[in-house]
């Protein structure tokens, strides 16, 4: 093991590259800080004329350890940690992790929380892929369109922070239910927001999904094969265009999904413009997802009634004994989870986020791990851009999504 | 008293003086003004089409907080751009690199020296000069500027800069064959590459009094063939694959800072007054208005006014064309520029020169 | 844990017959089928978790390890796989001993094993055998220490990198 760690060091990327070259070959060194690339990553690409021959993919400069942080913290305080990770659709995460520690714990959050959870994380589904999608368009010389989509991302973000009080740093849902309910007129405002988004959506696609310019640049670029994709561990919208309709919310039936009726839009080669029509529609899903949930949105409770996960009422707090008791020890003791492991994998804004956690019963997770997808995608980089052009490197990675927050950790 | 004036006059009549005076008056009266309130109108109208503000901070902070709708911004650039660090890059190649951006100015300016912006009065002619081969100084002109981009490329010691400057050179010289092959139709209809003989034949007319023998309608096709080669080689959007500014950062600009880089871009917005002025005088009549003829008694002086203010009009007209192409359609990757330009122009553009041929023939 | 352990799953059993032995424990917490396995027998698991017909996993959803630090063996590395056509997931877990920190890669079987393997390498210091390419991934190579073992102090300062050095001329190869 020694040997081996010594062997590394010193190691160099671009010297490395450059002994293997022959002469017609040049290195250039795409990002860290690359106006291509969304988050910081680098890619030591090997050019031949326009052509790239080659591609090291170099991760990590957003990692902030995540895992190490949450080893040593409180189940609840790894929530607000959750929202870093995937920074255009924070929300996603909360909810996954939250989920997975209920699954740990073997509850359930009540109806009402469920749906509230599942508008919430459709809305930041849409943020997302406007985002994703805006800045790839952006990238390939639309940039009108980009501008566009984040107007209609603000509308949405704007809802976000009406009910968890921040834009990014959500920090909303609770172990058992959620931290806040959705305020009064709520669902009028939000089926106002709906409609705007919509017309965005029509507007752009009128504007951009024909254009034949936009047609050129990302038609038959950045295909992956079917076999390759699945190898490579794909899932979300980079595996659908593939035409595999794998969706975790459908597969794996969580929170209250089954109830609602929604399309798994698959692409059919699995190019940047499939992946570009799978997101388009997968927003229309999940606004029609969206609409189902705030018609059939149940009254009730937003937490459960159980004082080992959610804390009391400020009024038995003050009010009585046992309430001040378990607001203590909650605070002061953390969750008490039971020992155990579980995986829990949802759908977030790029594909399957997945939290496996371990818990010995004490108040800390002995491992909190997040199944990251975008790690997936960068780690097939070099077998989607080989053979490109350098020009192709910018849609791709538009596609791709890549969220550094998620792939670095 | 009057040997003073007499002197004067003739030295205002002198042609070296003349030519001198015309330089400085249509570089700093018409293409410095227009190429700099582009700048700001580029910002403005994507701001416009894109749902926002566009630039409108900076002020006077002696004068009430005067903002001028964001007017001051060209005050401002131009002034960040004087100050800023002049930065040469280390291993770069110094006297290439100090060079570089003057040459694509340059070229970008000299554009102007045959554009005819009024109709003679007597000897005064409101162009620096009438050259004969009018049409073949155009494409020199615009070769030239090759040369800019190419050394910034290759002294930059940048690979981005290299790239961008390999992909300026191949862009800029293809385009160039389709810029002469469209003229081509041009020359054929007006039979000469003068062009104040080309400027005059846009004035007589077909039918009577009806339709004036404009570029446009005697060489649409050629219209739209020129229009297309000259966006790109001026490399604007949708063409800008050498500025590639989302692969190789700024192509053969990237390591350029302070007023060099001014220069490049100061160079791009003359380059779009150049191409609308060449596009007005080529295809729309020049300074003529039509069917102003018909109206034998106008006064000479409201004549001439008239014709600058129609030019001037259909410039401002074509560079807010190039505007909005800029912000509405995506890139081009650097191989399709070249095939669209070889594959599909070339064709079209020789097809042209052929049927152009033969109806002249057919109508002698 | 309940009775949820003692219930056997389908590729539990699956296993157990195929690999006699190999199979060390099992349980089924909260419907997670989950199995420990023999170290030695990773690989051969592994692929036949991937092409038997009735396991068929297609996709490697998901490597790690996790450092339990007063048990031995000390190291425990998780695979999670999942079959897209037969929509089953699986757990299999394997425990790696500190002394004799290496495990057999199984990175020819998917894809996407290559880069997991070298983050959890990088993270936990454990070796995979016949890993075409283990090297730091998340962190940079001169970084001392394995981060996500639990000895390893998380306020603890690493040392300072050498610079690069930096070419006064790009090489652009020849031109």
């Amino acid at each position: 093991m020694e040997e081996l760690a010594t062997e590394n060091k010193g190691q160099n990327l671009e010297s490395e590259m450059e002994d293997q070259a022959d002469a017609s070959v040049m290195t250039i060194e795409i990002g860290p800080a690359h106006p291509a690339m969304h988050g910081i990553v680098r890619f030591t690409t090997q050019i031949d004329g326009e052509e790239i021959v080659d591609m090291i993919p170099e991760i990590g400069y957003l990692h902030r350890g995540f895992e190490k942080e949450s080893e040593n913290s409180k189940w609840i305080q790894i929530t607000p940690y959750t929202d870093r990770l995937n920074y255009v659709s924070p929300l996603l995460c909360n909810i996954g992790y939250s989920m997975a520690v209920e699954k740990l714990f073997g509850v359930d959050a009540p109806r009402r929380a469920q749906y509230t959870r599942v508008i919430m994380g459709e809305i930041s589904r849409i943020t997302d892929h406007l985002t994703c999608l805006g800045a790839a368009a952006m990238e390939v010389g639309a940039f009108t369109f980009f501008l566009w989509f984040i107007k209609g991302r603000e509308y949405l973000w704007e809802l976000v922070e009406e009910v968890t009080g921040a834009r990014l740093t959500t920090n909303w849902t609770r172990f058992g239910g959620n931290a806040t309910d959705i305020p009064d007129g709520f669902l009028g405002e939000l089926q106002e927001r709906l409609e705007k988004i919509k017309d965005i959506l029509r507007e752009c696609d009128t504007l951009l999904t024909r254009n034949k310019i936009f047609i050129d640049r990302v038609k038959d670029v950045g295909v992956l094969s079917k076999e390759d994709s699945i190898s490579f561990g794909f899932t979300g919208p980079m595996l659908r265009a593939c035409g595999i309709p794998y969706d975790v919310r459908r597969s794996d039936r969580y929170s209250v999904y089954d109830d609602l009726d929604f399309e798994i839009p698959v692409g059919s080669v699995g190019d940047c413009f499939d992946r570009y029509l799978v997101r388009m529609e997968e927003m229309w899903q999940s606004i029609s997802i969206i609409e189902q949930a705030s018609d059939k949105l149940p009254a009730g409770p937003i937490a459960i009634d159980d004082r080992q996960l959610v804390l009391p009422d400020k009024k038995q707090v003050y009010g009585n004994i046992e309430g001040l008791i378990d607001h203590f020890k909650l605070v002061m003791e953390g969750h008490q989870a039971p020992a155990g492991e579980i995986y829990m994998p949802t759908e977030g804004g790029n594909g399957e986020v997945g939290f496996y956690l371990v818990s010995d019963g004490s108040g800390e997770p002995v491992k909190c791990r997040v199944r990251p997808p975008c790690f997936n995608f960068v780690s097939a980089m070099p077998a989607i851009c080989k053979g490109g052009y350098v020009a192709d490197i910018v849609p791709i990675f538009g596609s791709v999504n890549m969220i550094g927050g998620e792939l670095d950790r | 008293m009057n040997e003073i004036i007499n002197i004067a006059i003739n030295i205002l009549l002198d042609p070296f003086i003349q030519t001198i005076l015309k330089i400085v008056v249509i570089i700093f009266m018409f293409v410095m003004p227009l190429a700099t309130v582009l700048t700001l109108m580029e910002r403005k109208w994507s701001a416009m089409i894109q749902d926002r503000v566009g630039p409108n901070r900076a002020n006077l902070p002696f004068a009430d907080n005067f903002r001028g709708r964001g007017a001051l911004h060209i005050a401002a650039d131009a002034l960040k751009s004087i100050f800023k660090e002049d930065f040469i890059p280390r291993g770069a190649d110094r006297f290439l690199f100090t060079i570089a951006p003057y040459f694509g100015f340059a070229a970008a300016l000299s554009v102007f020296a045959i554009v005819p912006f009024a109709a003679p009065i007597g000897d005064f002619t409101f162009q620096i000069t009438d050259v004969k081969p009018g049409l073949l100084y155009i494409f020199a002109i615009t070769s030239l500027g090759v040369y800019g981009s190419v050394l910034a490329g290759a002294s930059s010691n940048s690979k981005f800069a290299l790239l961008g400057g390999t992909r300026a050179s191949a862009q800029m010289l293809s385009y160039e064959v389709f810029i002469g092959i469209s003229l081509l139709g041009i020359f054929m209809v007006y039979e000469s590459t003068q062009i104040s003989v080309i400027v005059d034949g846009q004035n007589t007319y077909w039918f009577g009094n009806l339709i004036p023998k404009w570029g446009i309608f005697t060489q649409p096709v050629a219209f739209v063939l020129f229009f297309v080669a000259m966006i790109a080689e001026t490399k604007r959007a949708p063409f800008d694959a050498p500025e590639g500014e989302s692969e190789i950062v700024a192509g053969y600009f990237l390591e350029y800072s302070g007023m060099r880089f001014g220069a490049f871009m100061l160079a791009e917005y003359i380059a779009i007054v150049g191409v609308s002025v060449l596009m007005v005088t080529l295809f729309l009549g020049g300074y003529h208005i039509p069917w102003l003829h018909l109206w034998e008694s106008a006064p000479q002086a409201l004549v001439t006014i008239l014709q600058i203010l129609k030019f001037t009009l259909l410039s401002v007209f074509f560079c807010w064309l190039q505007l909005q192409i800029r912000w509405t359609i995506p890139k081009f990757r650097f191989d399709q520029t070249m095939a669209l330009g070889w594959k599909k122009m070339l064709p079209v553009a020789m097809a042209n020169v052929l049927v152009t041929a033969i109806i002249i023939l057919l109508a002698n | 844990m309940s009775t949820e352990q003692e219930e056997i799953g389908n590729l539990t059993q699956l296993l157990q017959e195929q690999f006699p032995g190999a199979v060390q424990s099992y349980h089924q917490h909260r419907g997670d089928e989950t199995v420990l396995v023999e170290r030695s027998q990773i690989l051969p698991i592994c692929q036949f978790l991937r092409d038997d017909e009735r396991s068929k996993m297609e996709m490697m959803i998901d490597l790690t390890a996790v450092d339990y630090i007063k048990e031995s063996p000390r190291f425990e590395v998780v695979y999670h796989f999942k079959s897209l056509s037969l929509e089953h997931r699986i757990r299999v877990k394997v425990r790696v001993p500190e002394e004799d920190c290496e495990i057999d890669s199984i990175h020819e079987l998917w894809l996407a094993v290559d880069w997991y393997e070298r983050e959890c390498y990088d993270m936990y210091g454990i070796i995979f055998k016949n890993h075409p390419n283990l090297q730091r991934i998340l962190m940079y190579s001169q970084f001392e220490g394995y981060p996500l073992r639990k000895d390893y102090p998380i306020g603890r300062q690493q040392p300072l990198v050498e610079m690069r050095p930096v070419n006064e001329r790009h090489d652009y190869g020849e031109l």
